[in-house]
């Protein structure tokens, strides 16, 4: 209970001090009344804007109004839409989380047996390929990718939609498009595009823990106790080389819903992302504050599960941490 | 019926020129050059050597776990009669843990850190039984009472790293007579405990083995630690047996210049205040031993004949040596 208590209080901090950076970043990156209001606009309607948006306080005076908002609930509205900055993007939310997962899942799906085999056979070709593949995985730009992906299998092949979201139906209450048939195929395009990078990531990381654990004295006396190699690999080798793996996709996974902006636009995927760099055009202070707080809150709760999970996998955090 | 008719015509293991050679890119490492062993049913055999004569080489041979650049080149091994040497790797998978065990040097590191206690036991009995998991989990239970673990009902829930290195050891030698086996290959297993945890490893091995009739090979640098507990000894060096017999006879009378040495080199009761005589010279590497005795280099009785490989002798106490020392001779 104490290990999970301290954990709170951590996240607590680091989203309290973000608060701060991130306020005082947006407020130097432009003046949003140039943007809001049209160009033939005269001095007193201009005034009138600032005051309605509250441009004329103090900076310390907005910082404190917009904590105080936060403390009930409140980010702030919109200056574009007129509308709650978080109902804004918890309505996209869905869409990028969707993604996010569906990229994470192949990464995982992909990653993590392509690169046992590459640890457990480093110098046969069929492990120097993979390992030769992972690097284009890492070196092609997430943007071009995703525009060859368009090209050959929407332009040339005509399988799969280049843009947008499918079908959506609810599922508790929230919109998902991963049943529908149309959802599915709208999906996969993105989704490979997202996970190219993290399957790359994960290859990697478990090609360099099997290399570690596959060494160690207690595989050999698995082997030494006569256990099937399916068993060896499956659950003495596996479950120790997941610890590392684990740990670098928990928070993987939020840098992924956070900043699947660049594939949310080459697939004008109606996300987050893609409301963030709106956003961003246009000035809207409030959208861009509450989004990147999110994304902290995002990151804090990731990390959390990670260290949960992480406690899940090894016995010997469990006990330091108790 | 069939096993204990082969039981008796032949002894539990006979290992006959054994060569284990590593193919790594600076050369060919003969690690086991030759070895010839035969340990009867319930006998204990003491494998001595220094670091890198082979010693362990042996023993990981013995179970088929040589990994790669490695691998057995030559030689027959016998274990109740069936050869392993040209077993298929599915036949030496079940003899692996059932019928030939095997206890590590280091307990911290032979228990999978991330898997239960019972577990680890439980996979063990039913990778070669049909068993359910609670009798599974009783005879484990019971395996730990043996080994002398207290409380081992609540012990199985625990992981490796709630243990001690004695209790993990323990653990690790419960595991190896889970199958009652034919024979334990024991590499080095009381080196990295204290020495009064060492002492009482080595006598509930004994009594153990005893028991169930259970062959055991003890592998060691330390002459000392076995010479209360083998029955026979083999001494290696680089790569081959140079002396074995009667584990009496080679510590009061030895016969090859390399085990007189190595006696020489433990302290002992009788020779109290007396220095400590030493083996002049290093173990050679594997890579440029020299054409014949390998131990001519570092031998004060070493001539132009040692320049060939001698023979092992004939009889009960055998001897690789061109010069062998005679009983009672002085060094």
């Amino acid at each position: 209970m104490g290990y999970v208590l301290n954990r709170l209080i951590q996240g607590l901090t680091v989203i309290a001090a973000m608060a701060g950076l991130v306020f005082v970043g947006v407020y130097a990156i432009g003046n949003p009344v140039d943007m809001l209001i049209s160009p033939e606009a005269d001095q007193a309607e201009i005034d009138a804007t600032i005051a309605r948006l509250g441009l004329d306080k103090p900076l310390l005076e907005q910082f404190l109004n917009f904590v105080s908002g936060v403390l009930h609930g409140d980010f702030g509205t919109s200056f574009i839409y007129n509308e709650p900055a978080v109902r804004l993007i918890l309505d996209r939310f869905p869409a990028t989380l969707e993604l996010a997962v569906s990229a994470v899942l192949i990464a995982i799906l992909v990653g993590i047996p392509l690169g046992v085999i590459a640890g457990l056979i480093p110098d046969k070709p069929a492990g120097r390929s993979i390992m030769a593949v992972s690097i284009l995985g890492f070196s092609l730009p997430t943007f071009w990718v995703g525009m060859m992906l368009i090209m050959i299998f929407s332009v040339w092949l005509g399988w799969l939609p280049s843009t947008g979201r499918g079908e959506t139906v609810e599922l508790f209450g929230i919109p998902v498009s991963f049943l529908t048939a149309s959802g599915l195929k709208h999906l996969l395009l993105p989704a490979i595009n997202l996970a190219l990078f993290k399957t790359s990531l994960v290859i990697r990381l478990a090609r360099a823990g099997t290399r570690e654990v596959v060494g160690q004295d207690y595989i050999k006396f698995a082997r030494a106790k006569g256990l099937p190699e399916s068993r060896v690999i499956l659950v003495h080798l596996l479950k120790n080389m997941m610890i590392p793996v684990v740990t670098v996709l928990g928070l993987e996974f939020g840098s992924v819903v956070a900043f699947a902006v660049v594939t949310e636009t080459v697939f004008a995927w109606p996300g987050m992302g893609r409301l963030l760099i709106s956003s961003i055009v246009q000035l809207d202070r409030p959208v861009i504050v509450a989004y990147l707080m999110l994304t902290v809150l995002l990151f804090v709760i990731v990390n959390f599960v990670v260290d949960l999970l992480y406690a899940l996998l090894d016995p010997r955090v469990r006990r330091k941490g108790a | 019926m069939t096993r204990a008719a082969e039981t008796r015509a032949e002894p539990t293991l006979v290992v006959k020129g054994l060569k284990t050679h590593f193919f790594t890119e600076a050369g060919v490492v003969k690690s086991v050059d030759g070895v010839d062993l035969t340990v009867d049913r319930g006998e204990i055999l003491g494998l001595v050597g220094e670091s890198g004569s082979g010693k362990s080489v042996t023993g990981f041979s013995l179970l088929g776990l040589i990994d790669p650049p490695g691998r057995i080149v030559e030689g027959s091994i016998r274990l109740s009669g069936e050869e392993l040497t040209t077993a298929a790797p599915k036949r030496l998978r079940e003899l692996r843990g059932n019928r030939i065990a095997m206890i590590f040097q280091d307990p911290m590191m032979t228990l999978n850190p991330v898997l239960k206690i019972e577990t680890q036991m439980v996979e063990t009995l039913q990778a070669h039984i049909k068993i359910g998991h609670a009798e599974a989990r009783a005879r484990a239970r019971d395996a730990l009472g043996r080994v002398g673990i207290p409380s081992p009902e609540e012990r199985l829930d625990a992981y490796p790293h709630q243990f001690s290195g004695g209790m993990r050891q323990r653990v690790a030698i419960a595991i190896a007579l889970l199958h009652q086996p034919d024979l334990i290959v024991a590499d080095e297993p009381t080196t990295a405990l204290d020495v009064t945890i060492q002492a009482q490893i080595l006598a509930e091995v004994q009594t153990l083995c005893r028991e169930t009739g259970t062959a055991l090979i003890w592998i060691t640098h330390d002459l000392a630690i076995i010479s209360g507990l083998a029955d026979r000894v083999a001494v290696m060096y680089a790569g081959r047996i140079v002396e074995t017999g009667a584990i009496a006879d080679v510590v009061a009378h030895p016969r090859h210049p390399y085990t007189h040495g190595l006696i020489g080199s433990v302290p002992s009761r009788n020779r109290r205040g007396e220095r400590l005589t030493q083996i002049p010279g290093m173990t050679p590497s594997f890579l440029s031993l020299p054409p014949g005795c390998a131990f001519a280099p570092r031998c004060a009785r070493a001539d132009e004949a040692c320049g060939l490989l001698p023979e092992l002798s004939d009889g009960p106490h055998l001897v690789r040596c061109f010069h062998p020392m005679d009983r009672g001779e002085p060094a």
